[in-house]
């Protein structure tokens, strides 16, 4: 199933773009000097995207259907799995051509796991399911350059506690729209 | 007697760590605190007299001794007499009366002195003796400065340890793990390094995003790990003397899990290059090429070593749910699977000996550490928890430190290779995750 829909996506993004594997797999690192080890944060205040409601910067649209979709930016997941759960189709049908209407607007799509199992598969699993989020809204008319992925595995729960109601506020996708 | 210096100089930068120290907020100085919840069945009676302090003022600048007694206490082997109960106090060998010690059940006895030498340099030397066959089993005598004390006093019982059980102690050693605390919504991110008993710890990195995935040079000098500092995920190697630090992968996707090679020389890390797969590379830190070593449409995570360098373990759910593999560490080799015993294994961690993986383990719907003999893949589960993971082997290949929640917060456990000997290593406050057990210290 998702190797289909990334296949489908591939063919998609042939037809339209330069193609699936077209980034250089050797990006040299970039050098890193002088930096203390010590006192890396601070700067980043870190991009704290837990911001559900109050989409800045996509109010192009008069309230509407459209527009109460839109407001949906998170998309959550059954246990282990990385399948788009159907109950999102429409909000992610929305997003996907908002997208495509907005070639300006870009889009980070923050994966997230429950805490069980492994830390790394975690970070596995959460890329999955951001990229599961990225097929389906290219499907749509998104451009790839439009959106960039990361997992943050386990590492950054919405709600705290082990039991089923936090673990299913967790396996999620947040979309942070950016500008 | 033989004579023994410690010439190791000690975490050396110390001057830059304590600067950091002073600069850091007081909760990121949590200490960890060991309790036995689970012991050998009859512990060794040991009796560890109070050491002389041969010197000016009225005390030692350190309790050698009271280490001692601490540290054999909390491997669970031994049970060390109460000062009150001991009959006479010996600090020398001439002033041990054996029967005194056999008529309070005691097995071994250690006796020592601790002398200034001059300014800030001190002699320590002590003895072990068997009490039943009224002998001495070993004695040395070390220098050291004011700040190599508790090594010292770790290199004393690290000694007694191992000329006791046979096994070579690591109460020497040191330990890495992750420390998170909330206050509110904002959060910190602390990579800290303590000795093994989690005194000393010394933050390394701290960030208001993730870090995660430590991993030890084999010399014990860096320390490689993930942080997510720039919004993405990025693999860095910290050298802890300096804190000098170099980012060595930041590719599209997930940079994650590094893992050293016993030479040093070579990173395994796990990449996504933009896809929705995870894959294990290899990376040569002096060139920086990488080489992709498996090439699947499946998580493919955890890498670990061999012995010597020529396959690398993993965790893949290629076949479904997680499993540890073994791959060459060439590219292009297949993969053969090892764990056999139930759907879930994960995070696999090499023995010393190179013979077992300690992994986690759905158990019965309880994620546990379980040791999977490499050979045959037979499986022993020796944690009881129901959300544990991140094992590590100590370098003596006798115990396993892990990550377990207790009371829903993060906390640190050991147990020993077999199962019998349980520790909760409990921190003051925050989550504390992802141990991770460094080498021996260089000689």
């Amino acid at each position: 199933m998702r190797r289909y829909s990334v296949v489908v996506t591939c063919l998609v993004l042939m037809l339209t773009l330069a193609g699936c594997g077209g980034r250089s797999a050797t990006t040299l690192p970039d050098a890193d000097n002088g930096l203390e080890g010590f006192g890396i944060g601070g700067s980043g205040s870190g991009a704290s995207t837990t911001g559900v409601g109050g989409a800045g910067g996509i109010g192009e649209f008069a309230d509407g259907p459209s527009q109460r979709l839109l407001d949906n930016l998170v998309v959550y997941f059954e246990f282990d799995r990385s399948e788009i759960r159907s109950d999102f189709n429409d909000i992610l049908v929305a997003h996907g051509r908002y997208l495509a209407d907005n070639p300006r607007a870009s889009l980070r799509l923050e994966g997230h796991t429950d805490e069980r199992g492994s830390r790394e598969y975690n970070i596995g699993l959460g890329e999955r399911r951001a990229q599961a989020v990225r097929s389906f809204l290219l499907l749509q008319g998104a451009s790839a350059s439009q959106i960039t992925t990361v997992s943050y595995g386990e590492e950054r729960p919405a709600a705290f506690g082990s039991n089923e109601e936090a673990w299913g506020l967790n396996r999620r996708v947040e979309l942070v729209y950016r500008q | 007697m033989m004579r023994m210096t410690m010439e190791r100089t000690m975490r050396a930068g110390t001057g830059w760590l304590l600067a950091l120290i002073a600069l850091v907020a007081p909760s990121a100085n949590a200490q960890l605190e060991i309790t036995i919840s689970r012991g050998v069945e009859r512990p060794v009676p040991i009796a560890i007299v109070p050491f002389a302090w041969e010197g000016p003022g009225q005390s030692a600048p350190f309790d050698v001794s009271g280490l001692v007694t601490q540290n054999l206490r909390n491997s669970g082997r031994f049970s060390p007499m109460a000062e009150r109960d001991m009959l006479s106090r010996p600090t020398r060998p001439e002033q041990v009366a054996f029967p005194d010690w056999r008529i309070v059940g005691v097995d071994a006895l250690v006796t020592g002195r601790l002398m200034e030498e001059g300014p800030g340099r001190y002699t320590i030397v002590f003895q072990l003796f068997d009490v039943a066959r009224s002998e001495q089993i070993l004695g040395y005598r070390l220098t050291a400065t004011e700040s190599e004390l508790r090594a010292a006093g770790h290199r004393v019982s690290d000694m007694v340890f191992e000329a006791l059980t046979g096994i070579r102690g690591v109460f020497g050693t040191r330990i890495a793990y992750v420390n998170e605390q909330r206050n509110g919504n904002s959060r910190l991110y602390q990579l800290i390094v303590s000795d093994a008993d989690g005194m000393d710890p010394q933050v390394i990195a701290e960030s208001s995003q993730p870090l995660m995935s430590p991993s030890w040079s084999p010399d014990g000098r860096r320390i490689a790990y993930v942080s997510f500092e720039g919004g993405d995920s990025a693999i860095y190697v910290q050298t802890l003397r300096t804190g000098t630090r170099e980012r060595v992968s930041n590719r599209a996707g997930v940079n994650a899990s590094p893992a050293f090679s016993p030479d040093g020389r070579q990173l395994a890390l796990v990449l996504s290059m933009g896809e929705a797969s995870l894959n294990i590379y290899t990376l040569d830190l002096s060139s920086q090429m990488i080489s992709r070593v498996t090439n699947s449409q499946a998580i493919d995570t955890e890498p670990v070593w061999s012995q010597d360098g020529r396959s690398i373990f993993f965790m893949s759910d290629r076949a479904g749910g997680p499993q540890v593999y073994r791959v060459a560490a060439q590219a292009g080799s297949r993969a053969e699977r090892i764990t056999r015993e139930g759907a879930y294994n994960a995070r696999p961690r090499i023995s010393p000996d190179g013979r077992s993986l300690a992994v986690i383990h759905n158990d019965r719907g309880n994620f546990r550490i379980a040791v999977v003999d490499i050979q045959s893949g037979s499986t022993r589960v020796v944690s009881e928890g129901s959300n544990d993971e991140s094992p590590s082997f100590a370098p003596n290949g006798a115990q396993i430190i892990y990550a377990t929640r207790e009371r829903g917060r993060g906390v640190l456990a050991a147990v020993s290779t077999d199962g019998r000997i349980r520790q909760e290593i409990a921190s003051v406050d925050g989550e504390v995750r992802e141990p991770v057990w460094g080498p021996f210290p260089l000689p």
